[in-house]
């Protein structure tokens, strides 16, 4: 069976490319601090020696669009391309590439349906930043087959977010019963507190601190029930517009599992929005 | 109300870049095109398949034919796709960093929770 060797659960900032490769005037005074914690948060990956990457993210509006939305949808095809004009306008974003794992993918949709779970599927998925920025910050050689997995924290009506956390336990069952010996570590981004196209977005902070500070005691102790006990698809509107992306970070502790700690937890304050990284490891470090 | 249309609007334009410069310099005959042109497309199917009932309410044609983001947010557009089409027109005059995406917080401080519905 295939061994689940990291789990990990990260913001994805798509400013981080741009502020980490900027220099001269152009580079932001936090730059340094930022790529310091990423270089460290990356080496929780590395460490890992993973195989495969299951990548857990949210479509922007880029392919999925409100005529034909799904609430989840398991990416299976033998490549995929990736980022798009917009991403490529706004963040510098670059085109990206990279291969599938079909066999897995079809395992997951397999699999996942018969746990009751109705996966939507793609045959060609060109995935945006919610995967990319993770690859770029844990994984920059983009050298690892990838089973991309898209929730909708985005339009409305969204799954409930006790949902999210049951589908995050059964991607970890599903992976571990995965006939291989491959090495998979499941990596999923979302956000804390965030206000997109409101009037506390940019601010100096995030919208939210102390849901930020809640929500990272949260991740970093696996207190599932503590957040479940919190968080409602109506609470989620108060620590900012945006922060239904913090299903996300709730589906990945439904992969590492109730009560389970994370092994490492860091986070950054910065402008807009905070930055938090969490990585376990299910079968100790050294699996 | 149609906050689907107007969804659909901002979201077909933001992602073609001569749709985002054609509505930058002439809002009022990009809106125009596009609600007799482009409104009823079925995103995934042969033009010959379109919708036949589609279109805006005169609130929301003026909204975005008078690249009101203020009015959108209060009609229900969805505020990340007004965000990054209005950052793709406007962003690009900053004198500072920053400074649209500022002001267009700024000019929605008289919103208070819960904001307009945004379910379509």
């Amino acid at each position: 069976m295939a061994t689940v060797v990291a789990v990990i659960a990260s913001t994805h900032h798509p400013f981080y490319l741009k502020a980490s490769t900027a220099t001269g005037d152009e580079r932001p005074p936090f730059a340094d601090e930022w790529v310091r914690k990423i270089t460290a948060f990356r080496e929780t990956l590395t460490r890992a020696n993973p195989d495969v990457l299951v990548m857990v993210g949210s479509d922007h509006f880029h392919q999925l669009w409100l005529d034909n939305m799904p609430q989840f949808l398991v990416g299976k095809a033998p490549f995929y391309d990736a980022n798009w004009y917009n991403e490529e306008r706004e963040f510098g974003l670059p085109r990206m590439f990279f291969t599938g794992n079909e066999d897995l993918s079809g395992y997951v949709l397999r699999e996942g349906i018969d746990r009751g779970f109705d996966l939507a599927f793609s045959n060609e998925l060109r995935i945006d930043h919610s995967i990319t920025c993770p690859i770029i910050t844990l994984r920059p050689e983009a050298d690892l087959p990838i089973v991309p997995i898209y929730t909708n924290i985005f339009a409305p009506p969204l799954p409930r977010p006790k949902r999210f956390v049951q589908l995050g336990e059964a991607i970890r069952e599903i992976v571990e019963a995965w006939p291989s010996d491959l090495r998979v570590a499941i990596i999923g981004t979302g956000h804390l507190s965030l206000e997109l196209g409101g009037p506390r977005q940019f601010g100096p902070h995030g919208p939210d601190p102390e849901f930020d500070r809640k929500a990272v005691e949260w991740i970093a102790n696996g207190d599932v029930d503590g957040c479940l006990g919190e968080v409602t698809l109506d609470s989620l509107h108060a620590p900012g517009n945006a922060t239904h992306g913090f299903m996300d970070f709730m589906l990945m502790m439904g992969v590492a599992g109730a009560g389970q700690k994370a092994d490492y937890v860091d986070s950054l304050d910065l402008f807009h929005t905070m930055e938090a990284y969490f990585t376990w490891y299910p079968n100790g470090v050294n699996a | 109300m149609s906050k689907y249309l107007v969804d659909k609007f901002l979201y077909t334009v933001d992602r073609d870049p001569d749709l985002v410069e054609r509505y930058r310099e002439d809002p009022a005959g990009t809106v125009t095109w596009w609600e007799a042109e482009r409104a009823n497309c079925v995103l995934n199917c042969h033009l010959g398949e379109a919708s036949t009932w589609l279109k805006f309410t005169d609130a929301e044609r003026d909204a975005l034919i008078s690249q009101d983001h203020v009015k959108l947010f209060e009609l229900g557009a969805h505020p990340f796709l007004t965000l990054t089409l209005f950052i793709a027109m406007f962003e690009r005059d900053n004198t500072e960093p920053l400074e649209y995406q500022k002001a267009f917080g700024a000019r929605l401080q008289h919103f208070d929770l819960p904001y307009p519905d945004i379910a379509t």
